[in-house]
């Protein structure tokens, strides 16, 4: 199962380094934006796919590290190392005091506490304007310079950077989900009685999944903020949040590789047939719907054989 | 099984694959004798897809009255949806400008989108227009080399507005109630400056959220030994706290004034008596008595079914900018440097809403109308009461010390008499 795993994502790693190059710039943007939120997407599968905790709030954490960087960079002058630090040290931050909030809570209730305090970032990131600009965002975010002999502001370049960080944070889930802690993870999602019943510290187990898809969230938000070299509330606000369960959703959740293809699919579907029609809305919820009534499981879990 | 489940992977992988390989068609090459592509952005999805659906109808419009062609070259639009999403605008003016390969950038809603395009545009050197976006500071202290603004800066109404305010009216200590935001706050931030130059006073700033469905705890709070009230709404909200300023009986007592957008045509048709009498000011009427706009407004509500708003007027007159761009340019929309020193030429004598140059900001020095809301015929409309001519974005401040002052925002001019 590992070996097979690790395999498949080498093999789809080695085929977007190999297809980056052969097409064009616009392409290659969408690709990197699609890897990026294959970040977001899988680091909130560790909540809702490994430990059925359905966060609405998700948004928050990843738009904290975007403003971070766009704080830093422009008013600051900091470089990348700064900025990677800053950003995930305050969305893990920010995920630790919200987590305190929300872990006690389950279900719909869960849902209702994780997207209170989603709007709560939001909220800041609207009108603390001396710190934020408020509604009109921060602009003019430049692309990190490493001292790398490639240049950043290139589509290509940035892109292969985005896919490190790709495998990177894929490679630290990975290990993540398949330790022991992982593994009681999951026995929380079966059954949480259960799992209390043996000992467990659930309430710890879940904190800390909470904390650390805030963590990861933040890593996906840095590479956001430099990528769009903009940010504004509407990367914090509920329809980001709502978009990225939808790509854990469709991939399929309890699994890493599912959330990261959900997340493609979302992003090269809403840019690619929106080219063709001004419904692409209806066509991108039928896809919805489909996979629903078709695959409950995801596209990714639908061809998945669950191990028993 | 095991292979099932890999082939099923591969095929997942292929899928992937299938969504980029239309992309990686490159575009042929186009020569000086292809068509001029004009790259159009507009809200065409969400809570402003109808304003976008005037903004493209208004571009449509003109494009058509001169047979889709300049100087002998087709003219090809490219309209994408940028879901008023500052990210989504991004996305799509890439897709125009590297996979489209347009010659020109333009529309456009929210004044966020316009500050998140602004690093782009500039650093890919392509020309752009703004029609609707007025955010203050595109072309005042953080100016965009490649952006020409065919329509207004927010504040630019406004300093003239209340100037006339204080000569005309008996006003003098004003309460404002707005929404809150960068829009809201540049144009208080405008009236405020001139206002409390010519001896007037804001007495109270009421900023609404932008999700209010209720205005009444607002209103109540409204000083009601004010001499009246400067309100900004934008359409739906416009409707809404129009009808909760009616019915909450401030508008036997207090005098309304307001932005343009409160009663823009957009809106208007669809409010009742409450918005008598209210006088707001902008750049543009549908009831401007002139050839040129008595030509606009016909043609549009006959292709649009609806009156034409300041939305329209701004694409339509934009449209015509381009044109005539192009025609200056002698048609050579690749030379980009070329194309954009015509666009920043250009002067218009005899629009729809009057006559329009621009300024070395790249801003619209044009009319500002004062209109008051009359039942003409039946139908409701934006009078105008006064014309302001030759109105530049710094009006008769100094425009070196106005960019020394800080943008407006929600605490500046800071309320002295609140």
């Amino acid at each position: 199962m590992r070996g097979r795993s690790v395999a498949l994502v080498a093999v789809v790693v080695l085929a977007l380094i190999v297809v980056a190059p052969l097409v064009p710039s616009y392409p290659q943007t969408l690709l990197t934006q699609a890897v990026i939120f294959a970040i977001l997407a899988m680091s909130l599968d560790v909540l809702l796919g490994y430990t059925g905790l359905a966060s609405l709030g998700h948004a928050g954490y990843f738009g904290i590290a975007a403003y971070a960087v766009g704080i830093l960079t422009t008013q600051h002058q900091a470089g990348f190392a700064v900025c990677l630090l800053v950003g995930i040290v305050l969305a893990t931050g920010t995920a630790a005091v919200f987590g305190l909030l929300a872990i006690r809570a389950t279900g719909t209730y869960f849902l209702m506490i994780t997207l209170a305090l989603g709007m709560v970032v939001w909220g800041l990131a609207f009108r603390w304007v001396s710190m934020t600009k408020g509604d009109n965002g921060i602009a003019g975010i430049p692309r990190p310079e490493l001292g790398l002999p490639w240049n950043l502001s290139n589509p290509l370049p940035f892109f292969y950077f985005a896919l490190a960080a790709f495998v990177l944070a894929w490679a630290l889930l990975a290990i993540l989900v398949r330790s022991p802690f992982g593994l009681s993870l999951k026995g929380i999602r079966e059954s949480e009685a259960r799992m209390r019943a043996l000992g467990y510290n659930v309430w710890l187990h879940k904190y800390l999944a909470f904390v650390l898809a805030g963590a990861f969230a933040g890593f996906a938000g840095v590479f956001w903020g430099y990528y769009n070299g903009f940010v504004s509330p509407v990367d914090v606000q509920l329809v980001t949040s709502v978009e990225t369960l939808l790509m854990v959703a469709l991939g399929g959740p309890g699994t890493l590789g599912g959330p990261a293809l959900g997340a493609a699919v979302i992003v090269l579907l809403k840019n690619y047939v929106s080219v063709y029609t001004k419904r692409w809305l209806l066509i991108l919820g039928a896809v919805y719907i489909g996979v629903i009534l078709f695959a409950p499981r995801g596209v990714f879990g639908a061809f998945r054989r669950e191990p028993r | 099984m095991r292979t099932s489940r890999l082939s099923v992977r591969a095929a997942a992988l292929l899928a992937l694959l299938a969504f980029v390989a239309p992309f990686a068609v490159a575009p042929i090459a186009t020569a000086q004798s292809g068509p001029i592509k004009i790259g159009m952005l507009a809200p065409l999805t969400g809570p402003f897809a109808q304003i976008g659906k005037d903004m493209v109808n208004g571009t449509e419009l003109y494009l058509d009255e001169i047979g889709r062609q300049i100087g002998g070259r087709k003219v090809e639009l490219i309209v994408e949806d940028d879901e008023g999403n500052p990210a989504t605008a991004l996305n799509k003016t890439r897709k125009m400008v590297e996979q489209d390969k347009v010659h020109l950038v333009t529309g456009g809603l929210l004044a966020n989108v316009g500050y998140a395009l602004q690093p782009y545009i500039d650093s890919q050197r392509i020309p752009a227009t703004y029609p609707v976006m007025a955010a203050d500071d595109i072309t005042q202290r953080k100016p965009a080399r490649y952006i020409v603004r065919t329509g207004w800066a927010t504040s630019q109404p406004m300093h003239p507005f209340a100037e006339w305010v204080v000569k005309n009216t008996k006003a003098r200590k004003i309460a404002f109630i707005g929404m809150d935001y960068a829009f809201g706050y540049e144009t208080l931030g405008g009236f405020q400056q001139v206002l409390e130059q010519n001896g007037g006073q804001i007495v109270q700033k009421i900023w609404t959220p932008l999700n209010t469905n209720d205005f009444a705890p607002f209103l109540a709070q409204l000083k009601r030994d004010s001499d009246a009230v400067l309100a900004l709404f934008v359409g739906r909200l416009a409707l809404q706290f129009m009808k909760q300023y009616e019915e909450s009986g401030l508008k036997a007592k207090l005098p309304l004034f307001g932005g343009g957008t409160l009663t823009d045509e957009s809106v208007l048709p669809q409010m009742g008596d409450e918005a008598l009498g209210t006088i707001t000011a902008l750049h543009y009427s549908q009831a401007l008595d002139n050839p040129a706009n008595q030509k606009f407004s016909k043609a549009f509500e006959a292709k649009a079914g609806k009156i034409s708003s300041y939305y329209s007027e701004a694409c339509y007159t934009n449209a015509r900018w381009i044109a005539e761009a192009v025609k200056a340019a002698g048609g050579k929309v690749e030379d980009r440097e070329g194309f954009l020193a015509a666009l920043k030429k250009v002067e218009l004598k005899d629009t729809a809403r009057g006559p329009i140059s621009i300024d070395k900001w790249g801003n619209p020095v044009q009319n500002i109308y004062v209109r008051k809301v009359e039942r003409v015929g039946g139908k409701l409309q934006n009078t105008v009461i006064a014309t302001i001519p030759a109105v530049g974005q710094f009006w008769k401040f100094n425009p070196d010390e106005y960019m020394k002052l800080p943008l407006y925002s929600r605490d500046y001019p800071p309320c002295k008499h609140c």
